[in-house]
């Protein structure tokens, strides 16, 4: 009933090969917009924009990222917490020393030094695949940190290593206020959600996915394996860059590059499996998993058995329940939370049948 | 539906959320704690936030503070930095209508991320013997307080008493000084000072990152034995320091040349690290023991009563409890203060910052608070929001700490410049206007 292509026509070619094909698609994303962009602001308080939204909306982006370099071109990577740092001190090092350069240009900026970052390290998987190229990344991940520990100038000489936010200023806007970083916030991130959508449509996420699914098949019709896989460490590697700048600047307004170790890495990694691999929508879902649930049972168990159980066992309570529940999904879905969605539509199209 | 199952109690959480927020204003004060008591820091978490609550249940069961009940609530941050971010947003507003007095996140990379949340806020941010060194400078910093000891005055009262040790600040002239500190915001803040010291003196100084949380460090002491240093300075923090004493025993250099920073003087340092630690120095403004008034007053009338807030009993008197205690009398000293100027009623954080910034502790008002020996004298002002600057030095001996020196006094005002000229770096980065002490009041 809900979501039935019946009736949907499409009369030229490109109807047919718009972003979303059904009406209810465009209509409820265009709803989703307008709910986040123009109510959110207004209904939030700083708890939900500082503490929730923030850092949902980054961590959504980072797993975008690592999703398109390993679901869809299949390399996988444990370097992502690398390149956000990358990102990070490359976009605030971009602010502190040319003068006047706007703040989306940093991000931007900072975006390409993680790419190019990237790009660097993606060069073993021209030669290698699976679990051996993730020992490669893996060296990103220890050498990054180090590199920005060891050299003062990458924050500017502080004392503790530790670089603090600019102010945050678009096109004359101050975004300041915790409404406003997550506006700006949002802002990127949507956009590059847009971007992200249409690449894997196109002929390199086509690429893409005949290089994830059999390289050699993949390279016997004549994709260059090379320039596929290289690209997609780059772009993975611009997203990550991003959502590091974003972590750094919107969320949190000051960073270490402890801040970005390898669990980083990992938490981005299970957002993605969590979340569904090779899916735009999942990136988010595996986030909010990632960050909304801990938050819940924390907030839960403060109100339900505050004062009743030993604090610090009350912590250890909430891991074993957060560990639990994340096997639970992946027995009930192992391909995540995207095809649990899918399969809710599928069933919305089909009611009030059961068959 | 698993997914629907999932929205229900979200939204159960949000709707309960919002209305604890609207709860009755009560007559009393609130500090919210950031309080850590799983993860690779829970020994350190939990003493100091142990004694910290049981200094509150004292202070309350003995009428509050003019009359004003202390109410707290825990978050736990784990140490890790954008959990305790999330717990400062989440506790800031208060409690059932009681304001919030001040944060104490009790780790560095916290109190960086929420330092200017905190200044746009107004809630005094505690970093007590810790915290970014130039925030002492309140023209710049107006809500930050590294009490009695910031990272810089550290270093230099430790760099004085080795003068002491060798005869005399000259003879340090071609002595070699190791610091090995943690990997981490907090280790690496006084590498800069310690340069400018190795400079002025004129000793060798290497330094040795050990990366966080520090339980592997046998290539920093091969260094250590190849460099054959006079004295190493041990900037660690948890699991770190038992395991440098015990790799320092291993690798053949003498525990009584180890010199543990403020982090570095608890018993969770050196008993885990069983006879490697016999002979280990370090310093401390808070020295253990259960002796003191306030700690017998705690004793009787909280922990006795069964509501003393530490699991193991037996830690009760240690150094981070006793920590926690002395934070605890600061915190309530700055409310009691500042209730002497704004009114015996529950005071918001700027209220609160005023108390800080008037806090005069000597020997006399310390004795009333049965806290002479466990506290140093303090006075702080708009512009020093430190105030003390002083350690002792204790030695283990296998079973508790000993105490082997007199209060050693830092160069304060050799520092000062230094955090003045740093502090106005930050606020030219920033755009801060610094506040003319002068019209404080």
């Amino acid at each position: 009933m809900f979501y039935s292509e019946a009736g949907q026509f499409s009369t030229r070619y490109a109807a047919d090969r718009r972003l979303f094909r059904l009406r209810r698609d465009r209509l409820g994303l265009g709803l989703l917009l307008v709910f986040a962009f123009a109510v959110v602001p207004q209904i939030g308080n700083d708890y939900w924009f500082s503490a929730i939204l923030t850092p949902f909306l980054v961590l959504s982006l980072a797993g975008l990222g690592l999703n398109l370099l390993t679901g869809y071109a299949g390399q996988l990577s444990l370097g992502s917490a690398a390149f956000m740092a990358a990102g990070a001190f490359a976009t605030y090092n971009f602010q502190l020393r040319i003068e006047g350069l706007p703040l989306l240009a940093s991000f931007a900026l900072g975006g390409v030094v993680a790419a190019l970052l990237s790009l660097v390290f993606g060069l073993p998987s021209l030669r290698i695949k699976g679990f051996y190229l993730i020992v490669s990344t893996l060296a990103a991940q220890f050498l990054v940190p180090w590199a920005l520990v060891k050299y003062g100038w990458f924050s500017n000489y502080n004392a503790s290593g530790v670089i603090s936010a600019p102010r945050l200023d678009v096109l004359g806007l101050d975004l300041s206020s915790p409404a406003g970083r997550y506006l700006l916030t949002l802002g990127i991130v949507v956009a590059l959600a847009f971007l992200a959508r249409n690449i894997v449509r196109s002929e390199l996420g086509r690429n893409w996915m005949a290089v994830r699914d059999m390289d050699t098949a993949a390279a016997v019709i004549g994709i260059p394996l090379a320039r596929t896989k290289l690209l997609a460490f780059a772009i993975s590697g611009f997203y990550l860059g991003v959502a590091g700048a974003l972590w750094a600047f919107t969320y949190l307004g000051t960073v270490e590059p402890h801040g970005f170790d390898l669990n980083r890495s990992f938490q981005v990694l299970f957002i993605i499996i969590i979340g569904g691999m090779g899916s735009i929508l999942g990136n988010f879902l595996g986030a909010a998993f990632i960050v909304l649930f801990p938050l819940l049972l924390s907030n839960l168990a403060g109100l339900l058995l505050g004062g009743l159980i030993d604090p610090g066992q009350l912590e250890n309570i909430q891991k074993m329940i957060f560990g639990a529940l994340i096997i639970v999904f992946l027995i009930r879905e192992p391909e995540g939370l995207a095809r649990l969605w899918q399969q809710f539509r599928a069933r919305l199209r089909r009611w009030p049948l059961r068959y | 539906m698993p997914f629907n199952k999932a929205l229900k109690p979200l939204a159960l959480a949000i709707s309960l959320g919002t209305l604890s927020l609207g709860a009755q204003a009560a007559a009393e004060q609130y500090f919210p704690l950031q309080s850590y008591r799983i993860g690779p820091y829970a020994a350190g978490g939990t003493g100091f936030f142990g004694g910290f609550i049981d200094y509150l249940q004292y202070v309350n069961a003995n009428g509050g503070v003019n009359g004003v009940k202390l109410t707290w609530s825990e978050c736990e941050t784990e140490y890790v930095v954008e959990k305790g971010v999330e717990c400062y947003e989440r506790l800031k507003k208060g409690l059932n209508g009681a304001p919030a007095a001040a944060t104490n996140p009790l780790s560095v990379g916290i109190a960086y991320a929420t330092l200017d949340r905190s200044t746009a806020d107004k809630i005094p941010l505690i970093t007590i013997n810790h915290g970014r060194t130039d925030s002492t400078d309140g023209r710049v910093f107006p809500y930050a307080f590294p009490l009695q000891l910031n990272p810089y005055s550290e270093v230099s009262a430790i760099v004085n008493y080795i003068g002491q040790q060798v005869g005399g600040l000259d003879k340090l002239k071609g002595k070699k000084i190791v610091t090995l500190y943690h990997g981490s915001p907090y280790g690496k803040e006084t590498n800069e000072v310690l340069e400018k010291l190795a400079a002025k003196y004129g000793f060798a100084l290497t330094l040795l990152e050990v990366p966080h949380p520090g339980n592997e460090q046998q290539s920093q002491w091969l260094n250590i034995r190849r460099i054959q240093p006079d004295y190493v300075i041990l900037r660690g923090w948890g699991v770190m320091n038992p395991v440098a004493l015990k790799t320092a025993q291993k690798l053949g250099y003498p525990t009584d040349r180890i010199i543990g920073n403020i982090w570095s003087n608890s018993e969770d340092d050196a008993a885990p690290a069983g006879a490697a630690a016999k002979g280990f120095i370090s310093i401390t403004t808070h020295p253990s023991g259960t002796g003191f008034p306030v700690l017998q007053g705690i004793k009787k009338s909280v922990v006795d009563a069964g509501k003393g807030n530490l699991a193991d009993p037996k830690r009760f008197g240690t150094v981070y409890y006793n920590l926690g205690v002395v934070n605890g009398i600061l915190n309530v000293e700055a409310v009691r203060i500042a209730q002497a100027r704004f009114g015996n009623k529950p005071l918001t954080g700027e209220q609160v910052r005023w108390g800080f910034e008037n806090i005069r502790l000597d020997d006399k008002r310390l004795k009333e608070l049965g806290a002479l020996g466990l506290v140093q004298p303090l006075k702080l002002s708009c512009a020093d929001h430190e105030g003390g600057g002083a350690v002792r030095f204790q030695q283990w001996n296998g079973q508790e700490w000993k105490l082997i020196s007199e209060w050693v006094q830092a160069d304060r005002a050799l520092l000062r410049p230094i955090i003045e000229a740093s502090a106005s770096k930050y606020a030219k980065e920033k755009g801060i206007t610094p506040r003319d002490c002068a019209k404080e009041i």
